[in-house]
């Protein structure tokens, strides 16, 4: 399997997009923003179709459209709760009305677009590769260094406000490397499916561990789970890695609700 | 001389066609258990928040002494059982800053202390969303102490704990306050406790305010209402 490039190509995204999504998904899921990440994915799909309608790769037209308007959704954090998700809805309606656009602009096929929003496995070159693995790093960097305060933040909004921890640069931020993870992650499991990666394996973690650090070490090897295995069983049937892939983190996170459900009757 | 961390001189607040504070004024030395009494939303927790900096005042000073830690327990807090971190990585948060992620030898055997200083030991490494309320409350007092701070707020932290669970925590507090000369901002509802604890009041009334030594705190006929 592994003598052929494209395999090769798509465990090593495989595994950088695995870890990256774990440890940011602890986050997300903390920060109570898998609904901010589904938008960001969904404008990272119009990003891609504008980077092949002027000639990019979709990569780079993705981590475009998903760092500037993850800086214009940073500015609505001070909005209410409800005013947000319905300004969230309205962006999103906006930013997939343009990706079609864009994609029959481009005249490029129906493949394309489904390469996009479902991902593909076949599609990644080596390029891609180290382009991604210099943003997975820069991610990784970035979260170390404001680990204390963004996990403080996170995890105890209301008491971090006395500590000096800079809550709003944070969250700016945390944004720009969510938009970073959800355009990395997009190349393999596709821009609609980009929960399935960067929520479904820390909400599955934190049934099971009981610290930061733990959590991300377990989210990171439920997704690496499910992106080998899917990869490996992807390339023996055929079907859709990620069909596969979100089959594993969604069993898994099934398996994390039961296992809660019974501790709890245990208790 | 006595140390002034806090002096409220004149200080008048009001939120859009609602005054909140006329002409208050008071001041908190070091070493001060100040018991902050006052009927439901007449501004106690808006007074912490002008104390904390998060509002400011329209009129009249607030000063804070330069340079002290607060360490602050919220009235409120989004803990629901679903919370993941335990006792333990929670009381933690607050080791913030630029550094790395796990925490150092020092800073573990200050977190052990303080959960021990509460009595939270025996299920420090347990889920906090699936702590009891008193051991919740507990678990945020062991958070605001980690940092070693001059003044503690407490803003309700007793409400809604049994009368053992309300003497333990005030008990540690109490402590602090006595040993290590802890400053004490201790807003509650609770006559017995302000009468047990604190060696000063004040009382937030409609317009106008009182304070003083706890001795002069008479309230017979008044306790009905808070109690
Ligand atoms: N941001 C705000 N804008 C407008 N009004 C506010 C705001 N914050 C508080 N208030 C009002 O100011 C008053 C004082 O509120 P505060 O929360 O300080 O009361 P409190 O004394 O802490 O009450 P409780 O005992 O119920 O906690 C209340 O009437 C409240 O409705
Ligand atoms: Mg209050």
């Amino acid at each position: 399997m592994f003598s052929f490039e494209f395999m090769q190509n798509a465990y090593l995204a495989g595994t950088l997009i695995a870890i990256v999504s774990g440890m940011m998904g602890v986050f997300v899921v903390a920060r109570n923003m898998p609904f901010m990440t589904h938008t960001l994915s969904e404008i990272g799909f119009a990003g891609a179709a504008f980077g092949i309608f002027i000639g990019w790769t979709p990569l780079n037209g993705m981590l475009a459209f998903t760092t500037v308007s993850s800086i214009m959704v940073g500015e609505l954090s001070g909005a209410v709760e409800s005013r947000r998700e319905s300004v969230i809805s309205a962006i999103s309606g906006l930013f997939i009305g343009l990706g079609i656009l864009f994609l029959s602009l481009s005249r490029k096929n129906a493949s394309y677009a489904t390469n996009i929003l479902f991902g593909s496995v076949i599609g990644i070159s080596r390029q891609d590769v180290i382009q991604m693995a210099a943003l997975s790093i820069l991610v990784l960097v970035v979260l170390l260094l404001i680990f204390r305060n963004l996990k403080d933040d996170s995890f105890d909004a209301i008491g971090s406000q006395t500590n000096h921890i800079h809550r709003n640069l944070i969250s700016i931020i945390f944004l720009i490397m969510l938009a970073f993870s959800v355009s990395v992650a997009a190349q393999i499991v596709g821009s609609l499916l980009i929960f399935v990666l960067l929520t479904l394996p820390a909400s599955s973690a934190k049934y099971f561990a009981h610290t930061v650090l733990r959590m991300m070490s377990l989210a990171i090897l439920f997704a690496l789970f499910g992106v080998w295995v899917g990869l490996y069983l992807g390339y023996l049937t055929n079907w859709p890695v990620t069909f596969f892939i979100a089959s594993i983190e969604a069993i898994i996170y099934g398996i994390s609700l039961f296992y809660n459900f019974i501790r709890s009757k245990s208790e | 001389m006595s140390e002034t961390l806090i002096s409220v001189e004149n200080l008048s607040l009001s939120f859009p066609n609602h005054p909140v504070f006329s002409d208050l004024s008071f001041q908190v030395n070091r070493g001060d258990f100040l018991g902050v009494i006052g009927e439901n939303g007449i501004g106690k927790t808006t007074l912490v928040r002008v104390i904390l900096g998060q509002l400011h005042p329209g009129v009249g000073k607030v000063i804070i002494k330069q340079g002290i830690r607060i360490g602050y327990v919220p009235q409120f807090r989004n803990v629901d059982v679903e919370y993941p971190l335990s006792i333990k990585d929670f009381v933690a948060l607050n080791f913030t800053g630029l550094k790395l992620p796990w925490l150092s030898k020092k800073e573990r055997a200050r977190v052990n202390q303080v959960i021990k200083q509460v009595g939270l030991e025996q299920i420090a490494n347990r889920p906090l969303g699936l702590a009891s309320g008193g051991e919740k409350q507990k678990a945020y007092l062991a958070q605001a102490l980690i940092n070693h701070p001059d003044l503690l707020i407490l803003d309700e932290s007793t409400a809604s704990l049994d009368p053992n669970t309300k003497k333990e925590l005030l008990d540690v507090v109490f402590r602090l306050n006595k040993t290590m000369g802890l400053t004490i901002f201790f807003v509650s509802h609770d006559m017995q406790m302000i009468h047990e604890y604190p060696d000063h009041y004040l009382w937030l009334q409609k317009g106008k305010y009182e304070s003083g030594p706890i001795a002069d705190l008479h309230n017979e006929n008044k306790e009905g209402q808070y109690v």
